[in-house]
């Protein structure tokens, strides 16, 4: 570890902290319908898209109208996706004359962008036509980060109207989400990212005849437009197969700071809307701090474990010096060194976002580990766009109900009544994220044909391959411990699945959550309210998230990472 | 429910034409337009047209004549339309394997003095165009007596080539492979 690394956090911490108030603020402007600063020209096209879709703007839906527009709109749009997939031999922007995509494969890549996952289990710049990057994959990268923020609103108005039926208009949430949000952030970042290097263009690959005369063909495309919504709406799908590790997509430190900028700032930034929203500012300051508290813990944790030297290589300069950095450069590029890719395999695996600047395969046993227990932790830390704000609600709903079994009283959240439904749904929530994990790791794990034969390595590491990827593909994260070759029948059919579950089997919940908070009468907070602001409420907060997913991975993890540190100490290789 | 499909469809097809065709068409547009250079790919091309690779991309060099980038990963080595890491675990036998056999080959011509790590690790892409200036400083001999030059002009030149920290904070300090091995024939000349 170095003072540069660290100062690096710093920086990251600072301009993070300094974003939350005014990203939070506009966000709250955008969602509630009010004017903004980009009204005077968006407002029209808001219009004509309401006209040009029939929807009704001033009217408000139920959280079952809600639920059943998210899933028919999700069923709609990955239709369109896996159509695009299989036919993209015959549509136009194909230069490099791929084929069409197969079922299995369009199935699995389909269900995992419209999930806000981007698992991927192809290689992009010899499978995805440029049509399908933009109009399949990249749509969905605004879409499902707009479908997140707009859950998250809909459990915001819950948690603060009283006495009401209807929790918004999701078709209103989305439009304007969409609008004044994610299209404007993109089309400046994507020019910030070009001035930087990544390419943007829709021309044939390139040959080139390098200096000791071969050829060398480079893949290209539309690149920088891709790259910064993969980013904002915490997707992660990578326009190539390296990802944010391939110097097109991630070409300078700065690129790398601006991308891990650009995933967490909307989760930052709803915890403040959040607070101003229901009218409890310091509640949403201790929500976030719950989630800095947790994020620092992994940062250095990762940091720490990457930068020990390999015990059993000998005669290398691991150790580190100002010109050369030390530690597990496997699968790291010298450009971000370790301080940097440890940073950036924090705050994807936190956020569910899922691109990657360094390989998590080849992570160190601990600094994987912790990866992935980032990931088990149910996306809350900032989280996923929106997601991870409804997640980590429904982790205070179980603080505020832990609370209240200690003190004896009926437990109150922002003047509403805690009760048996409301705890009900929150654990629903909880129970059907490890649920699917741990079953379908279980039973890839006792597949010889099926599921060991796609690993890359043995041992305890190739139970943690199958582990990350379920864990993966159920918290809509989408990096991986890509040595697992996932592209077969039975891996692509079952991460679709396990993708579609984790993200709207988990929505619904949120939803009847939602509409049963909106209906309860305010209760005023009386002595014996627990507060959801200040550092005791903090410390419970986190308390929970970590008991909850310690107690239902540990014992994975034992046989997996942990086992894997202990016997790579005692020298043992697979 | 009628209408959820109806409208689910009408707003899919809708926001597909403004996200999926206007957006990354109108950022082409203005990025071709206005940087060209970077859009295209960052490629270098020689006075008669010729494109010998582009900036931001590893490729490779085995001759001692040249420095040399790390290991790569992609495809059969620095294939540029297939790009990834070797995912090897840190408990792999193969992976420590080859790792030990490239710094023994490193070492033998070049005795006594410890391998830089980047040297003998694949990057996360296997397009790393970068190493770190130990890297680069550890191959000075090499190259300089495949040159008949002097070590002392190899070393100024990479002094030269060094990238710092970018804003004096971001990243490590590093090599371009290329634009190192590109400024070596020129001196050549």
């Amino acid at each position: 570890m170095t003072a540069n690394g660290w100062l690096q956090f710093a920086l990251f911490c600072l301009i993070l902290l300094a974003s939350v108030r005014p990203v939070g603020i506009y966000l709250a402007r955008v969602l509630e319908g009010e004017r903004t600063w980009l009204s005077p020209l968006l407002r029209p096209i808001e219009r004509l898209i309401y006209k040009l879709c029939g929807v009704k703007a001033g009217q408000e839906m139920n959280w079952r109208e809600y639920a059943f527009a998210v899933l028919g709109f999700s069923a709609v749009s990955m239709v369109l996706t896996y159509a695009i997939e299989r036919l993209q031999n015959f549509l136009p922007w194909n230069p490099q004359h791929l084929a069409a995509v197969g079922p299995d494969l369009a199935w699995n890549t389909a269900a995992s962008f419209t999930t806000n996952t981007n698992w991927q289990s192809y290689t992009p710049e010899s499978t995805m036509s440029y049509l399908t990057q933009m109009a399949g994959l990249a749509t969905h990268n605004f879409w499902s980060a707009a479908v997140g923020i707009a859950v998250a609103v809909a459990l915001i108005r819950g948690i603060k109207r009283t006495s009401s039926g209807t929790i918004g208009n999701f078709w209103v949430d989305m439009t304007r989400t969409l609008l004044y949000v994610l299209l404007p952030a993109s089309i400046i970042g994507a020019l910030l990212m070009v001035v930087q290097g990544v390419p943007e263009n829709l021309s044939a690959y390139t040959t080139a005849h390098t200096l000791e005369g071969q050829a060398q063909t480079i893949a290209q495309g539309p690149v920088a437009s891709q790259e910064v919504i993969k980013m904002l709406g915490t997707n992660g799908g990578g326009f190539f197969n390296a990802n944010s590790a391939h110097p097109f997509e991630n070409p300078t430190p700065f690129t790398n700071l601006f991308q891990i900028f650009l995933i967490f700032v909307i989760p930052a930034g709803l915890t403040y809307t959040l607070g101003r929203m229901t009218g409890s500012p310091g509640h949403g300051w201790a929500v976030l701090a719950a989630m800095f508290v947790l994020f620092a813990a992994g940062f250095t944790t990762v940091y720490w474990a990457e930068s020990h030297p390999h015990l059993l290589i000998h005669g290398a300069a691991q150790t580190g010096s100002l010109t050369a950095p030390a530690g597990n450069m496997e699968g790291k590029e010298v450009r971000n060194g370790i301080a940097a890719s440890s940073l950036f395999a924090t705050i994807t695996t936190d956020a569910s976002c899922g691109a990657v600047n360094g390989m998590h395969d080849s992570f160190t046993p601990l600094g994987g580990m912790v990866v992935l227990i980032n990931i088990m932790m149910g996306e809350v830390v900032f989280g996923g766009v929106g997601s991870g704000l409804y997640g980590i609600l429904i982790m205070v709903v179980l603080a505020v109900f832990i609370a209240g079994l200690m003190v004896g009283r009926t437990p109150e959240y922002l003047g509403k009544k805690i009760e048996a439904y409301d705890v009900k749904m929150s654990m629903l929530y909880v129970l059907i994220f490890p649920l699917i994990i741990l079953s379908l790791t279980a039973a890839f794990v006792m597949a010889p044909n099926i599921g060991l034969s796609s690993l890359n390595n043995q041992g305890p590491h190739g139970l943690t391959e199958i582990l990350y990827a379920f864990t993966s593909g159920a918290g809509n994260n989408g990096s991986a411990f890509a040595g697992l070759n996932a592209n077969t029948w039975w891996y692509n059919v079952a991460l679709g699945w396990d993708m579609l579950f984790g993200r709207l089997f988990m929505m619904i919940p949120v939803l009847a959550l939602a509409g049963n908070l909106a209906m309860k009468k305010s209760v005023p907070p009386s002595p014996g309210t627990f507060p959801v602001n200040g550092s005791l409420f903090t410390v419970l907060l986190v308390g929970v998230i970590v008991i909850l997913s310690a107690l239902t991975f540990f014992p994975a993890l034992s046989l997996g990472p942990i086992l894997e540190h202990l016997q790579l100490h005692a020298g043992q290789l697979f | 429910m009628h209408s959820v499909w109806k409208t689910s469809i009408r707003f899919t097809l809708v926001t597909a034409l403004l996200l999926g065709l206007g957006y990354p068409l109108l950022v082409t547009g203005i990025a071709k337009a206005v940087f060209p250079h970077q859009a295209g790919g960052s490629l270098i091309q020689l006075n008669d047209g010729t494109v010998i690779g582009s900036e931001l991309l590893a490729q490779s060099f085995v001759s001692d004549r040249y420095f040399h980038p790390r290991p790569s990963a992609a495809g059969n080595g620095y294939d540029a339309t297939a790009s990834g890491g070797t995912n090897l675990a840190q408990s792999s036998k193969t992976l420590v394997t080859r790792i030990q056999g490239d710094i023994d080959k490193l070492a033998a011509a070049n005795p006594g003095k410890p391998v830089p790590i980047d040297l003998v690790t694949t990057s996360a892409s296997g397009l790393d165009p970068d190493i770190t200036p130990d890297a680069a400083y550890y191959q000075v001999p090499r190259v300089a007596k495949a040159r008949s030059l002097s070590e002392e002009a190899v070393r100024n030149l990479v002094a030269q080539q060094i990238t710092p920290r970018q804003l004096g904070i971001l990243g490590e300090p590093r090599i371009n492979v290329l634009a190192l091995n590109r400024a070596l024939d020129n001196l050549a000349k």
